[in-house]
């Protein structure tokens, strides 16, 4: 029975994500695209909460949905470029199926890759992640690894942020002459 | 456990990203398709995650790490190429031509 | 091959523990000298060096200019001193005799030990690649020994000899760090336990050579000389490469004791190429026809190295090679009659040339070529003992003869120098009755002219008439006699060998007398100012001459012949049978190479009386009194011309085979090669190619990111399909 909810749930969210994203490549104005992907993000997150990754799904709505994705609409609206005619997008029969076939090769690809064999020593026995999820609380899932066996990678994150924040002041600075 | 069709969705959204890549000249629409990409590569991360271990969501952090740091670079550099052409298509923006 | 298994079945070998665990000292001593000697000669380099001889020297004819020509060219100034000259002249000498004592040492506790395997003593690991496993390894051994004991004894003298010959010259550290150099070499070469150790001591010899022929480089025939006899050894090297190469790859082994062990497995054919490029390699080092010609010109290094190396030790070198390759060689008698062929050719060939030179170390130089045959002579007929033995008795008296006449330009240059006179030094037409002068000199050389001619009781008549006897006796019952070479029965051959031996004998006894009555006897040509300057040379050069002398007087005990009646006889023989007596013995099909004792009484009554006629010969048909000096004598004519010449073989060379490829090299290789192909299709084509690709990547740089966006996915579509389509 939540077998099958979850299947419904699956399946629900991720039309709603792929038809959100074909709608976000498709739209001409820049707004209209943002809002397109904030709803694919969306239901990204359902699906992440329906996968055991509770915490995931809810800094997806936070920080992609709510944070960049605002930064982008809020640069759109700063620039002033809600008006699509201005912008010169692939035309012409051969471009659109060039990059179409392109993107069914990428396709092809990615599935094949996925349909390699992974070693099974790796996995671990099912229901593992929900036990886990249930030991240690949806934060700490993530926060026992986070802080211990990539502590020094978050540390190294921290010094990517702060180079990204001192670039874009650098960047964004208006140069006076 | 869906693993195998959330990987599927996730090439899907995925090529949706690089057709958008492709065929959009806007900047900003560009940047967005590669969030695209991203999240599509979160949630494979996620789906991985259901079968080896919470290693998987951990890599999604740093993902969005990247992904808020690049957002915040590459917006600061549209802004100023803006600054000074006036424009936000990639046609008229060839400043790699050395 | 046995008796190496027996002595790895028991273990220790009876030298281990014992001194010789020190043999590694003995080279190092003298590399020691080199270091300090070097330094010393560093420090002052920058403001001492040869001074330019041209302005005086440049009526001189090449390879002649000796000892203190660079001195006088300051006219009547004193020569300077080299500031380090007194640690040199400590440190030099030293170290040789600290080898010297050394090797003494080990060479009793050898004596004492009978060995009869090599002790090895193994230093490091070398090259150790794939099965080719090659160690940096002594070998200590009966022959290794002797040649140790000759080479830091007699180099032990020559060094004390340099102290004076030497001192005034501006580069003396210079020529001290070269010399100590030069036996740390040698010895390399004579004490390695594998043929690549040997290589290396065998090129580290021919670049001291190099260095010490053109060690007064500023003179352009001196520099010369040394590119021409490091030019000549190349070509032997080649062959020498080979012969490893194809003992390698025939084998798998280059240690001594591996390839003696193995070599059974070769086939005819394969150890006859071995043999004859290794002998290639020693016809360069050791001066034989075709290689030869260096070996004159080399004369133009100072004297005591041409006593050092151009006569006593180095150019030994392919005889000991070939006593130390006894095994292989006694497997192919095409090539053992190729080797003593070659020597007998060679030792005829120089000897007549020998007879019409006037520089009188030109003379010498062709009397060691010609002395070298009869090394090779040796070796070549399998008779090892006796060609080692010839090696050594010759490393004597020639050291001798060159101190000699080095003691004789001395004085001569000392003579010229206080009347700045820059006549020729070395011609003998400026010599002449120098008996007077300098009575030491003239008595010693008298000794080593003896030796070298075959007058018993000196040490020359033993060592060559073993050897002359050896080629009698392989005429019949030896594998040399039953094989034939080139279509010629191999007895005819060795006939013919010892033929061509004893005319040798008799133009050795003749050029030598020449020399000595030209320099030492009749009225004296020197002129009239110079005549009342000419002196005896200081002690610290009589003092080694009066050694060698002692040693030419008596270096024939060490070998003496089977019928004589007492003292030890055949003693090295004897003392190397562990190292070649069984390739002997297999030359000589399992028998002891023996003569009836009346047959070996006529051979030596013939040899003796060979010598003899040969002195008288030159002693009355010679006239010392009627020779002008070289200013004054006119051209000779006709045959004497042509030996005078040297047969023109160096034009003959320069004719047959610099010309073609300084011709081959302009045409093809220059014209060709260089401008055609590596400038016009290399580098310019490889401008074009570059041109070409920066033209369409220019076109492909668009700077639209669209475009690159679609190029990076194609890629990233290739790198994918690598891995799934693998």
């Amino acid at each position: 029975m939540s077998d099958f909810f979850y299947r419904v749930h699956f399946y629900l969210f991720g039309l709603i994500a792929i038809a959100s994203a074909l709608a976000f490549v498709t739209r001409k104005s820049p707004v209209a695209a943002a809002l397109w992907l904030v709803n694919t993000m969306f239901s990204l997150a359902a699906i992440y909460v329906m996968m055991d990754a509770h915490f995931i799904g809810a800094i997806q709505v936070l920080v992609y949905a709510g944070a960049i994705m605002v930064v982008f609409l809020f640069v759109v609206m700063l620039l002033n470029l809600g008006h699509p005619d201005e912008l010169s997008d692939i035309k012409g029969t051969w471009g659109k199926l060039g990059a179409g076939l392109l993107g069914l090769a990428i396709l092809a690809q990615v599935m094949a890759m996925a349909r390699s064999q992974a070693p099974k020593e790796l996995i671990q026995p099912v229901g593992e992640a929900a036990k886990s999820l249930r030991d240690l609380n949806a934060v700490g899932v993530i926060a026992k690894p986070l802080f211990s066996e990539h502590l020094l990678a978050f540390e190294l994150t921290s010094i990517l942020l702060l180079v990204a924040i001192v670039g874009a002041v650098v960047l964004g600075k208006r140069r006076s002459t | 456990m869906m693993v195998a069709e959330a990987l599927a969705l996730s090439a899907v959204l995925f090529t949706i990203g690089v057709v958008g890549v492709l065929t959009r000249r806007n900047a900003i629409i560009i940047f967005m398709c590669v969030e695209l990409m991203l999240n599509a590569v979160n949630l494979s991360f996620v789906a991985f995650s259901r079968m080896y271990g919470a290693t998987g969501q951990v890599f999604v952090v740093f993902v969005m790490t990247v992904a808020a740091a690049e957002a915040a670079v590459g917006l600061a550099i549209i802004i100023s190429i803006f600054r000074h052409r006036q424009t936000v298509d990639l046609k008229n923006i060839n400043l790699l031509k050395g | 091959m046995l008796l190496l298994q027996e002595a790895a079945a028991a273990g220790a070998h009876p030298l281990s523990g014992s001194i010789a665990e020190w043999i590694w000292l003995v080279p190092v001593f003298p590399l020691i000298g080199f270091l300090i000697n070097g330094l010393l000669s560093l420090r002052t380099a920058a403001h001492i060096g040869p001074k330019d001889p041209t302005a005086h020297h440049a009526h001189h004819d090449h390879a002649h200019d000796d000892a203190h020509g660079h001195a006088d060219g300051h006219g009547h100034d004193h020569p300077a001193v080299h500031p380090y000259a007194g640690i040199a002249s400590l440190v030099g000498p030293a170290v040789l005799f600290a080898s010297f004592a050394l090797t003494a040492a080990i060479f009793l506790a050898l004596s004492g030990a009978h060995a009869e395997t090599p002790f090895i003593k193994t230093l490091f690991s070398w090259m150790p690649a794939g099965n080719l496993a090659i160690n940096a390894a002594f070998q200590v051994d009966q022959l290794s020994m002797v040649m140790t004991m000759v080479i830091t004894g007699v180099g032990s003298l020559i060094h004390v000899f340099s102290v004076g010959y030497m001192k005034e010259d501006p580069g003396y550290p210079r020529y001290f760090a070269y010399l100590n150099l030069f036996v740390f070499f040698m010895l390399v070469l004579v004490l390695g336990a594998n043929y690549p150790m040997l290589f290396v001591g065998w090129e580290g010899v021919g670049l001291c050579s190099y260095l010490l022929i053109g060690f007064w480089f500023s003179e352009k025939a001196n520099a010369d000389a040394g590119k021409k006899a490091f030019i000549v050894n190349r070509i032997g090297d080649f062959g020498f490469l080979v012969a490893m190469f194809l003992l390698f790859s025939n084998l798998g082994a280059l240690d001594f004791a591996g390839v003696n062990a193995t070599a059974s497995q070769l086939s005819p054919l394969v150890v006859t190429a071995i043999c004859l490029f290794m002998f290639l390699g020693c016809a360069g080092k050791s001066a034989q026809i075709p290689l030869y010609v260096w070996l004159p010109d080399a004369m133009a290094g100072p004297t005591p190295v041409s006593a050092l190396i151009h006569a006593a030790t180095m150019v030994t070198a392919g005889v000991y090679l070939v006593a130390r390759s006894s095994v292989l060689f006694s497997m192919s008698p095409v090539a053992s009659l190729t080797v003593a062929f070659v020597g007998a050719i060679t030792a005829l060939f120089a000897a007549t040339i020998g007879l019409k030179q006037w520089d009188i170390k030109k003379v010498l130089a062709y009397s060691t070529v010609s002395q070298l045959g009869y090394m090779f002579i040796g070796v070549g007929v399998g008779a090892y003992a006796a060609g080692v033995f010839h090696l050594v008795t010759h490393a004597f008296f020639k050291a001798l003869l060159f101190l000699g006449s080095g003691s004789v330009i001395y004085a001569m240059h000392q003579a010229y120098h206080h009347t700045g006179n820059h006549d020729d030094a070395q011609d003998m037409r400026n010599m002449g009755g120098l008996r007077q002068f300098m009575p030491v000199t003239f008595a010693l050389m008298w000794i080593a002219t003896l030796a070298i001619a075959g007058i018993p009781p000196f040490a020359g008549f033993f060592s060559k008439d073993e050897i002359l006897g050896a080629v009698f006796a392989r005429t019949h019952g030896s594998t040399l006699a039953d094989a034939t070479w080139l279509g010629i029965p191999g007895s005819a051959l060795l006939y013919a060998i010892y033929a061509i031996g004893l005319v040798s004998a008799l133009l050795t006894a003749i050029y030598m007398t020449r020399m000595m009555l030209y320099t030492f006897h009749g009225p004296n040509r020197t002129g009239d100012k110079e005549r009342s300057h000419l002196r005896e040379a200081p002690w610290v050069m009589t003092g080694p001459l009066a050694v060698l002398g002692v040693l030419s007087l008596a270096g024939g005990w060490l070998n003496l012949p089977t019928f004589f009646p007492a003292g030890p006889v055949q003693a090295l023989h004897h003392w190397l049978e562990p190292v070649t007596g069984a390739a002997a013995l297999r030359i000589t099909n399992g028998a002891e190479a023996h003569l009836e004792h009346s047959t070996e009484y006529i051979l030596v009554g013939l040899a003796i009386a060979i010598a003899v006629i040969g002195i008288t010969i030159a002693v009355t048909r010679l006239k010392p009194a009627a020779l002008v000096s070289k200013s004054q004598s006119p051209a000779s004519e006709g045959i004497e011309r042509v030996l005078e010449h040297k047969y023109f073989v160096d034009e003959a060379y320069d004719a047959a085979v610099v010309q073609p490829l300084v011709g081959v090299s302009r045409t093809v290789l220059w014209k060709g090669m260089d401008v055609g192909l590596i400038d016009g299709l290399m580098v310019n084509g490889s401008s074009y190619l570059a041109r070409g690709i920066g033209w369409v990547g220019a076109r492909l740089q668009s700077g639209q990111v669209g475009t690159y966006a679609w190029v990076l996915i194609i890629g990233v579509l290739g790198v994918l399909g690598a891995f799934t389509l693998r």
